[in-house]
């Protein structure tokens, strides 16, 4: 191993700040010079930075992303949830609390519906695609929410890892998705305000989803989205091994 | 001091973490309720009260500015560690699965947006800012 390489290991953190400015650098300029800023610096950067988890997925066979390459095991740690949570957090400083008490009920209705409407999706698809054990069904509905609700309520019930690893991937291509697609369906669906960000957030509820798809609309928005958002895993992990399972079992079984 | 707001930040996470595992245990569940939400909250709050008993000044204001502000970059990191392989490799089920989980959802925003009453823009400042 080289010495540069020993000392970009051990300054690991320091070494991820280097990587996302180039990153982020690089996309903007992408974003000027191939789409003239109409599609956001930031938009070009989040799905820059997917394709390159593709490639670090595909290179070390790991789960992290780029993260799985030595040199940038930084990029787990300062992308990871507990500096994710402190910056959502501090989104919030300034936020308008009157528009928040105003979409206060919509978005709290929005997470339960979010909920019911993804996992009813998800269980539908299991169906169709000939599962009938009401465990599995459950397990890939409750994946369709996030990819966090699917191994919990996959645990809880006792669903095969088979069935558990798929429900990751639905959580998966769903954050996906959100991260990539918001800011092409934002002016279509009045993503525009925070009363219809709190809606979004309550909607698709992934936070990782939603603060990729919010960064790169319009990051005025992203305190608003989060807030929500942050309440949708907790009602998902509360609803889908109980409620949802019975119902799923009472129509199944 | 800088100090300041980047304790006050760090405070209120703490403070929503810690009550959002209370709300998880309490209602039987291995997950964390709305954490990040009650921190968002509290630190709203706090930042609403501008008395002479609570105030930021200028620097400590920019100890939070400045975890706002990293907030796209920390997101790009965040992309960047995703197990993309996996979402792509799971198979036409979970693609499926996952793609009109979406759908549904992005629908439904326009319609549950209007419960909120009239959608006026409360955003002030103009949208090239958001660079």
């Amino acid at each position: 191993m080289s010495l540069l390489e020993e000392l970009l290991i051990k300054q690991q953190l320091i070494t991820a700040f280097v990587f996302v400015g180039i990153l982020m650098w690089l996309s903007y300029r992408m974003s000027d010079a191939l789409t003239r800023g109409r599609l956001h610096g930031s938009a070009v950067a989040i799905a820059l930075g997917l394709a390159l988890a593709y490639v670090g997925g595909v290179m070390t066979g790991g789960d992290k992303g780029v993260a799985d390459i030595p040199m940038l095991s930084g990029v787990a740690l300062l992308g990871g949830a507990m500096f994710r949570d402190f910056a959502i957090i501090a989104t919030a400083y300034g936020a308008n609390l009157e528009a928040i008490k105003r979409a206060g009920l919509a978005g709290a209705l929005s997470v339960l519906i979010g909920v019911i409407v993804s996992f009813a999706v998800g269980a539908a698809v299991a169906v169709s695609f000939g599962y009938r054990d009401p465990v599995a069904i459950t397990t890939i509905g409750a994946g369709a929410a996030t990819y966090i609700v699917g191994p919990v309520t996959g645990t809880a019930l006792g669903a095969g890892s088979d069935v558990i690893a798929l429900s990751v991937a639905a959580g998966l291509v769903k954050s996906v998705l959100v991260m990539v697609g918001t800011p092409f369906v934002a002016r279509f669906i009045g993503l525009n305000n925070p009363q219809s960000a709190m809606v979004y957030g309550g909607l698709m509820g992934t936070t990782s989803g939603v603060a990729g798809g919010l960064a790169a609309t319009d990051p005025r928005l992203v305190p608003y989205g989060a807030m929500t958002a942050t309440f949708y895993t907790g009602v998902g992990c509360l609803l889908a091994p109980s409620l949802l399972f019975f119902a799923v079992r009472a129509l199944f079984a | 001091m800088v100090v300041y707001g980047v304790a006050l930040l760090a405070f209120c996470m703490l403070t929503g973490m810690y009550t959002g595992q209370l709300l998880g245990h309490l209602i039987g569940v291995e997950a964390n309720v709305g954490g990040v939400g009650v921190a968002m909250l509290l630190l709203i709050t706090l930042s609403n009260i501008s008395d002479q008993r609570f105030h930021l000044n200028p620097a400590s204001e920019s100890g939070v500015r400045f975890w706002s502000a990293m907030y796209i970059p920390i997101v790009v990191a965040m992309a960047a560690k995703q197990n993309v392989l996996a979402a792509v490799s799971g198979g036409w089920m979970a693609i499926l699965a996952g793609v009109l989980a979406v759908a549904v959802s992005f629908a439904l925003i326009p319609l549950l947006s209007r419960l909120s009453g009239h959608a006026e823009a409360a955003l002030a400042a103009p949208e090239d800012e958001a660079a």
